[in-house]
């Protein structure tokens, strides 16, 4: 079935293999950095990151349509609700 | 390259629960439950991907092509927007547990249980 | 003890996933079927747009529900708390002097409001034919109303958002997507059947009948789902750096 159909969207398979797994090893280490990371607004950004990270895995997975949505939420809406709850509990934290 | 994302999957939600065993501060758990819960995004992706086919988007392109499962996206998807959903419950309990208690370490907020 | 707890679990859940087709290789019924018929069916192109709000539609208002009863739930707790705190108003924040918005920061979410609008409506409007749709565009819509709020126009940002309206906008999509389903059993068809002319072109934005009207409620819903729970934790930040002072 590999390359019966060839459109502008077809990516050849070694270069496709190559791409996913540079993806998922970033998004292994995105993922540990996250949980590493122990003060709150910096692991905020590093999340937004982890966000991005995930939205081009799923692009080379060929979800575009996942990726748009892991872009606006994962990296834009969590993190400001995050922040503002973050403002809201802050001073007792640090 | 068979087994390789789900490996990573495993590896994403292993460190994940370990991040929500060792925090000390709920905002922290709740991030790391996001980290968890993204682990479901790769699985489901991962499961409905077709080598060599494209995005099952037929705009410009034949429709007979062979394209990935958009079941498992659609999934995804709602997956996506339930992950936002509960986040946005789950802080607005913590800002609570804040406002009530004074603090966001489970070990102490247990202390003022009961 | 928690490492020897999670070796087993990770050990478990990696045989277990192992057990599945290999990557690359789904086999899976339901995924080739759909994209057999869907195209024909439909009138739409984009497949994971017409799953989500044509095949497993009925799945989908229950999903919308869960969004509407979260920001619910947010504003409940959040407002409960709005009566203690004023009560004994107390500056939790009174270390942290806010900094004044910069220039730069003002001109660039301004700039990008306009644009943010249009991208935000062209995604809610194409989920029949591109990867985009309502939820997508929802999200993207309300973060204009953030950027709004980001150049320092507080104001500017509640006045556009009163949290009565923003409420009624969130019924609205809710609502809107269950009457377009509630439509069809007037008419003597199943609920949510797709009653609308479906277009004769694949890929024409007026095609695809209900799936475009879905797609534009859950947007309004989404939207206004997230300016609500993003305005109700606004207004506790305010609440209290205001209370001290």
């Amino acid at each position: 079935m590999t390359g019966a159909v060839v459109t502008p969207y077809t990516v050849p398979a070694g270069l496709m293999d190559t791409l996913q797994v540079t993806v998922l090893i970033l998004v292994a280490a995105g993922a540990t950095a996250v949980v590493l990371t122990r003060r709150l607004v910096r692991q905020v950004l590093v999340l937004s990151v982890y966000g991005i990270m995930l939205a081009v895995l799923f692009l080379t997975f060929q979800a575009p349509d996942v990726t748009l949505s892991a872009l606006t939420v994962g990296a834009v809406a969590l993190p400001i609700v995050l922040l503002l709850a973050i403002s809201k509990t802050r001073k007792k934290e640090e | 390259m068979q087994v390789f994302p789900f490996i990573v999957v495993a590896w994403i939600i292993g460190v994940g629960l370990y991040g929500i065993a060792t925090s000390r501060n709920l905002i922290h758990q709740i991030v790391c439950l996001i980290v968890v819960q993204s682990s479901t995004y790769v699985l489901l992706l991962g499961v409905g991907y077709v080598t060599g086919a494209v995005a099952p988007y037929f705009y410009d392109v034949p429709v007979h092509t062979p394209a990935v499962d958009p079941v498992v996206q659609a999934l995804a998807l709602t997956d996506v927007v339930v992950e936002a959903a509960v986040t946005a419950l789950l802080l607005a309990i913590a800002i609570q547990a804040h406002k009530r208690f004074g603090t966001l370490d489970p070990h102490e907020l247990a202390e003022f249980k009961g | 003890m928690f490492f020897a707890g999670a070796a087993g679990l990770v050990a478990f859940y990696l045989w277990g996933l192992l057990g599945l087709p290999g990557f690359g290789n789904y086999p899976g019924p339901y995924g080739p079927a759909i994209l057999r018929v869907a195209v024909a069916q439909t009138q739409a192109t984009g497949v994971v747009s017409a799953v989500n709000f044509e095949y497993r539609g009925f799945d989908t208002v229950g999903e919308e529900f869960i969004l509407f009863t979260a920001a619910a739930g947010t504003a409940i707790v959040l407002r409960m708390l709005r009566g203690e705190g004023e009560r004994s108003p107390v500056d939790e924040a009174r270390d942290r002097d806010a900094p004044p918005t910069s220039n730069a920061v003002r001109t660039i979410a301004l700039l990008f409001t306009g644009p943010v609008v249009v991208v935000g409506w062209w995604l809610a409007s194409h989920a029949q034919t591109n990867p985009s749709g309502g939820f997508q565009g929802g999200v993207v819509l309300a973060t204009a109303f953030i950027l709004i709020y980001l150049a320092g126009a507080f104001l500017t940002f509640s006045k556009l958002s009163p949290t009565d309206v923003t409420d009624a906008v969130e019924a609205a999509g809710a609502g809107g997507f269950a009457a377009v389903g509630l439509a069809a059993l007037f008419t003597g068809l199943p609920y949510l059947y797709n009653y609308l002319p479906l277009g004769q072109i694949p890929g024409a934005v007026s095609s695809s009948g209900t799936i475009a009207l879905i797609s534009f409620f859950v947007g309004l819903e989404v939207a206004a789902a997230f300016l609500l729970i993003v305005s109700e934790l606004l207004e506790q930040t305010l609440l209290i750096r205001h209370g001290g002072r």
